[in-house]
């Protein structure tokens, strides 16, 4: 699940990772409250799960409620990338001297956590990584043995972060270490960590804060943590990936107009795949799962069909655990309940096969095909979809 | 010869007692895998249709000369089931369990990898089945028989797909090897492919392959630079769009990183054929048998 800015940064304050006040407002007048609470200079900025969010107009800077006013009217409902803003994020504005980089990121090609600092913080850091590689700091930690001061001490100076700040970056990069672990995070990344004030201060020692904050948590672990849980927004998204998940299917929604269903998540890959390549657009990823039964394949072809754009449905099971002749009543109960209006392509394999195909072929449904393998399957429903396409046309 | 799993195989179940693990613990039996015990805490002295439980991996081992584990308990649970196993002193431990949090399976992988005395395949897969030997896990053996092809994949079914129309074609299989859809599996298709490449059996290696991570590109200069065996290839994830997980949870293409597309061509960069579809693969699979088969039967 990948936190907004706003989550990622409460998570931050509950692990003492230090970060700007700010409050969370969904309309102008909470805006104008949460901005009286923080005080002025304050800055609106737009909740949304996309990067570019300054470029767009989405972060505003406002000396005064009126200013505050002005810019939650204008961000909230503005459309940033394809996505609609409905949440704001009120902070206090601060004082900035540098922008640096910092992340801790899930490594699975060297499965160990990867630490990665860099002054040239404050743009997009693959962008940093492509024209200057030497400018990040890289480190990996032993997740057996965790962070240690000394790994801290060796980004920062390796980085080349300014002499006086060696000390607040690496307690920062051991925070957010602990962010990355103890949330079961897959991604930290905070872009950008801010130094305040100016170098050589009389009090000595300048302060670092997040800026920004980038977090992905790890669904399989949500259930060591049933407050992060409770961030996920179903409002937030597509209808038919709310209603596949209420039901506990998987479910991707894609662009095309052909349905999907398969057993197997590299099988249903390996589906959308064979019908792109005969020429057709799958709707969606649908898998039904390992011992799909009658009622799950009922529920699945709901789910597909509640996309108004799917005019074909595939379905293409290789039975191993999964009986065909369960998904074959599935199909007839699903039928009988939905009465779908959309051509159906069934290419059913593996265990009891046979006796799948011959309930189908007895109910005699309307305008289901049987198909006898994975790619002629494929074939016939990029077919159909195009008939139905040219039906309405 | 096979790889990994034979008559030799003496499997301990941590999970025995649970619906799913007792089901697929009989299926495995039956096909002729010894099944020497199971592992319950608080149900030790019970058996389950004659397999003995115990209350520990250790009781296990010490009573019944277990040697491999499989892991069939709930994802909660599954990391401690894998390093009691381990702890043990069992040498080959196969996870199916789907959904372990990804930092226990860091600390996992960790763990096994800097003590060095088990091998871990999964977690998050369907097993091992060496055909006519010994079927550790959840594949339906019945779609495979004894052949030189040795498989190994990421996903289950699609490996069922393509092997099915592989024995279609008269041809059967050293090993089959599912090695999982999680970001961090225990064992990688660099170890399986090299454990194929010293297998008197195996003579053509099946990859399957899908998005995320670069497991794909590391095999492919493996395989150049250490297998002398044919390899085929297939990768599934083609149209999937970018930071999706589609289904496994290692599935995801994060920014430009992990695509079907790069590790294609990267495999095929380095000599590996590369199916489209998961017929091709099979097709591939079958001719370059065929051609060996025939210019054994001239010489």
């Amino acid at each position: 699940m990948d936190l907004l800015e706003y989550q990622g940064k409460q998570l931050f304050a509950r692990r003492d990772v230090p970060v700007p006040a700010g409050r969370h407002a969904l309309t102008v007048e909470e805006a104008t409250a949460a901005a009286d609470e923080v005080g002025f200079p304050c800055v609106v900025k737009a909740q949304v799960q996309i990067g570019g969010r300054g470029k767009a107009g989405g972060i505003k800077v406002a000396n005064s409620r009126d200013e505050v006013r002005e810019h939650a009217e204008a961000i909230l409902g503005m459309d940033i990338r394809g996505l609609t803003v409905h949440e704001l994020w009120i902070e206090a504005a601060s004082e900035i001297a540098s922008e640096y980089y910092a992340s801790v990121v899930f490594d699975r090609s060297a499965k160990a956590p990867l630490l990665m600092l860099s002054t040239k913080g404050g743009m997009d850091i693959e962008e940093v990584a492509a024209e200057d590689p030497g400018a990040i700091a890289r480190l990996h930690v032993d997740p057996l043995l965790g962070f240690q001061d000394f790994h801290g001490r060796r980004l920062a100076y390796e980085a080349g972060v300014d002499a006086d700040v060696v000390r607040p970056v690496g307690a920062m990069l051991a925070k957010l270490y602990e962010v990355f672990v103890s949330e079961d995070a897959t991604l930290v990344e905070v872009n950008p960590l801010i130094v305040t004030g100016s170098a050589g201060e009389a009090d000595g020692q300048r302060d670092v804060k997040a800026l920004d904050a980038k977090v992905t948590l790890d669904d399989n672990a949500m259930y060591r943590h049933p407050d992060n849980a409770q961030l996920r927004d179903p409002s937030r998204e597509d209808p038919q990936e709310r209603m596949a998940k209420e039901r506990g299917l998987t479910y991707v929604k894609l662009d095309g107009d052909i349905g999907i269903l398969g057993n197997g998540a590299g099988l249903v890959m390996s589906t959308l795949d064979v019908v792109a390549e005969a020429g057709g657009s799958p709707a969606n990823f649908l898998d039904a799962g390992g011992g799909s039964k009658a009622e799950a394949i009922t529920s699945a072809v709901e789910v597909i069909l509640s996309n108004p754009k799917v005019k074909a449905v595939l379905f293409n099971i290789f039975g191993g655990i999964t009986r065909c002749d369960e998904v074959a009543r599935g199909l007839i109960e699903a039928f009988d309940q939905i009465k779908p209006e959309v051509p159906f392509v069934v290419r059913l394999d593996g265990t009891n096969d046979e006796e799948g195909r011959r309930l189908l072929a007895e109910a005699s449904l309307p305008n289901v095909h049987i198909a006898a393998t994975m790619d002629g399957a494929a074939a016939k429903v990029v077919e159909l979809a195009r008939e139905a396409e040219t039906a309405a046309a | 010869m096979s790889i990994l799993v034979d008559r030799d195989t003496r499997l301990c179940v941590s999970g025995i007692t649970g619906r799913e693990g007792t089901f697929h613990s009989l299926r495995n039996r039956d096909y002729g895998t010894q099944v020497v015990g199971g592992v319950t805490p608080g149900k030790g002295g019970q058996d389950v249709d004659g397999i003995p439980v115990f209350d520990t991996f250790h009781d296990a081992v010490e009573s019944t000369g277990a040697n491999t584990a499989m892991i069939f308990v709930p994802p909660r649970f599954a990391a401690d089931s894998i390093l009691e196993a381990e702890d043990a002193g069992i040498e080959l431990i196969v996870a199916i369990t789907e959904g372990i949090p990804a930092h226990d399976e860091l600390r996992v992988f960790n763990k096994l990898n800097a003590d060095g005395r088990a091998r871990l395949i999964g977690p998050n897969c369907p097993g091992i089945l060496s055909p006519g030997k010994a079927n550790v896990g959840i594949i339906p053996a019945a779609f495979f028989r004894e052949g030189n092809v040795g498989v190994v994949s990421r996903s289950g079914t699609l490996t069922y797909q393509i092997g099915n129309v592989i024995a279609q074609q008269g041809f059967g299989n050293s090993t089959i090897v599912g090695i999982g859809g999680d970001p961090v599996p225990g064992s990688d298709f660099i170890d399986v492919i090299a454990m194929f490449q010293e297998d008197s059996e195996t003579e053509l290696i099946v990859m399957c392959g899908e998005i995320g991570g670069d497991a794909e590109e590391r095999a492919a200069d493996f395989i150049e630079a250490n297998v002398t065996k044919p390899v085929v290839a297939y990768i599934a994830g083609f149209t999937a769009p970018p930071g999706k997980t589609m289904g496994h949870a290692g599935a995801i293409v994060s920014g430009s990183q992990g695509t079907a597309q790069a590790k294609a061509e990267a495999l095929e960069a380095k000599g590996v054929r590369v199916g489209r579809t998961p017929t091709e693969v099979a097709e591939l699979a079958v001719s370059l048998l065929g051609d060996a088969r025939s210019a054994s039967s001239l010489a």
